[in-house]
């Protein structure tokens, strides 16, 4: 076989993605902003309509025609979904999103393992606040302490701190942390922490968001108890996501939403339960969204996820050399393409030193065809922990080429040179 | 319209040097304002003397029309009567929802005519009413303590 490019993914699979045609005025669209939501390929949109077109019912209860074929395809997906991931077909729990999956473990596991006052559970400080906020509920409604792990200035969790600090013991009954980083991109050693957090007795909770789109999973290998992530995030559609959980863990927990075919008996005084995952499942499930799913996971497969690893890797190197050449730029995180992931958070000041706002510099971004985040992604302590408010982001994705990253670069400078004149 | 033309020589002006900003004393009432969307923030006071506008100081982090547009909204306020001044926000409010389809009267709203470009670009109409908004709400705390 010749040698092929480097990036020859994305040149393979752009056609499947009729959206990144698109022009913005004079521009093309350069469509960086895959960690928000990944586009969509014409086969998983198919999938999806197919379903709705050919084989609507609603799923388990109708007992016709077209409820047998929508319960098959509704359970396709979730078959699809476990070899994915590497799971088992009933560990795989489906919900609206990966937050209502963390939302589900938040309270399920807060239940069952009784927490209360003399109980902590540790996150970490680069955490999405999809993996802050139902853990800061939960100890408020359990009197349980919050507590989290640091990270260094380069953007890695300070394990050595943690170690220092004790800051797994004991006391400690829920470890959560994300696989990869919404905002810098780190990989984390989950196989680390998971190791850690069962030394202690804890339950080790993964939020795969970013990781399950990128990176070959074995959610058994991970070493993770309960895992969750979206459909969204890896070309399938919104409106679905996952939380895995080992089936011994996920048999002993208590529902979490009540409702239809979440049951085995209700009287009017209490209920009994069904066996997991209905029992997670509580009214009509995102079916279409189940099939669409499962279409990704095939779609996904059939490239191989070591291919899509290996372009996420040139794709995000490619993108260091070119935005750590602009002066002015700071990456937030690691600067170095080991154990990190497709986003590269930055921020862009002026030659004075004032730095471009990046709800100004996605603006002008934009007006290009060049798709980015500006804010706090959702990530508001990890912000202030690096001292700054707020950063830009660039999200690639098996599709993204080098191209695109040239125009983010170009783009860049144009705007840095933009707000200069006007400091003049 | 193009990203060049919203962002007026008069908005960079105000974004580079604000007028007016620090948290200064006497005040009446203090709020602090978000955009949860992109993460500015406001901290900001009035001052009435009587039914006058006396002061307002702020510290604000946010983008280029957020900060401009606070800034230009004290200069227009301060000195001001209290009615004056929910006027101009008004009228201000009333630029910012139009699209920019209509013409602002510079004689009312001075600088904050450099505005109007912005109205065309949905996103960033809540950056512009920022800190107007922290205003009203200042002066409605301030004109409330003052009954009670």
């Amino acid at each position: 076989m010749p040698d092929r490019s480097p990036f020859w993914l994305a040149d393979a699979v752009r056609p499947d993605f009729p959206i990144l045609a698109r022009r913005v005025g004079e521009w093309p669209l350069t469509y960086l902003d895959s960690g928000n939501t990944s586009q969509k390929p014409r086969q998983v949109v198919d999938a999806i309509a197919a379903q709705y077109l050919e084989h609507n019912a609603n799923v388990a209860r109708a007992m016709h025609l077209l409820g047998a074929e929508a319960t098959e395809a509704f359970e396709g997906g979730r078959a699809k979904v476990a070899s994915f991931i590497g799971g088992r077909p009933e560990e795989i729990v489906f919900t609206k999103n990966a937050s209502e999956a963390l939302n589900l473990a938040a309270h399920a596991l807060g239940q069952h393992l009784k927490l209360g006052p003399a109980d902590e559970v540790v996150t970490t400080v680069m955490e999405h606040h999809s993996n802050i906020v139902p853990w800061q509920l939960l100890c408020e409604r359990t009197g349980a302490t919050l507590r989290w792990f640091d990270v260094t200035e380069s953007g890695r969790l300070d394990l050595a701190q943690a170690h220092a600090d004790g800051l797994l013991n004991e006391r400690t009954k829920i470890v959560t942390a994300a696989w990869v980083s919404n905002v810098l991109g780190t990989v984390n050693p989950v196989i680390e922490l998971a190791a850690r957090a069962h030394a202690v007795g804890a339950v080790f909770v993964l939020d795969a968001s970013q990781g399950v789109p990128q990176l070959p999973t074995a959610v058994r290998d991970l070493g993770a108890d309960l895992v969750a992530f979206t459909g969204h995030k890896m070309v399938g559609p919104t409106g679905i996501g996952v939380l895995w959980g080992r089936y011994d863990l996920l048999e002993k927990l208590p529902p979490f939403l009540g409702g239809g075919e979440m049951i085995e008996i209700v009287e009017m005084e209490r209920s009994t339960f069904a066996p997991p995952p209905a029992r997670f499942e509580a009214g009509t499930p995102p079916i279409a969204q189940a099939v669409g799913l499962g279409a990704a996971a095939d779609y996904l497969s059939a490239l191989g996820m070591d291919n899509v690893a290996a372009h996420e890797r040139a794709i995000t190197a490619y993108a260091l050399e070119r935005l750590n050449a602009i002066d002015g730029l700071r990456i937030l995180g690691p600067n170095e393409i080991a154990d990190r992931g497709g986003a590269i958070a930055f921020t862009l000041a002026t030659p004075d030193g004032a730095e471009v706002h990046p709800h100004d510099l996605m603006q002008f971004l934009d007006s290009r065809g060049v798709a980015v985040r500006g804010g706090h992604h959702c990530a508001r302590p990890l912000h202030k922990r690096f001292g700054v408010q707020s950063s830009t982001r660039a999200s690639f994705y098996l599709y993204t080429t080098p191209d695109e990253i040239d125009r983010l670069a170009d783009s860049l400078i144009y705007t840095r040179d933009f707000f200069t004149r006007g400091a003049a | 319209m193009s990203v060049e033309a919203m962002y007026q020589e008069i908005i960079l002006d105000h974004y580079k040097a604000k007028h007016h900003a620090g948290l200064r004393d006497p005040y009446e009432a203090e709020v602090t304002h978000v955009n949860p969307s992109c993460g500015d923030e406001i901290m900001l006071r009035v001052h009435l003397d009587g039914d006058t506008v006396a002061d307002v100081s702020y510290d604000a982090v946010g983008c280029s029309i957020s900060q401009a547009s606070t800034s230009v909204m004290s200069d227009l306020v301060i000195g001001k009567t209290v009615d004056e001044g929910m006027a101009l926000a008004a009228s201000f409010s009333e630029m910012m929802h139009s699209r920019g389809e209509i013409e602002p009267d510079e004689d009312v709203l001075e600088d904050a005519v450099a505005f109007v470009g912005v109205a065309k670009f949905p996103a960033r109409v809540k950056c512009a009413l920022l800190g107007w908004s922290a205003w009203k709400d200042a002066v409605a705390h301030a004109l409330a303590a003052k009954e009670s």
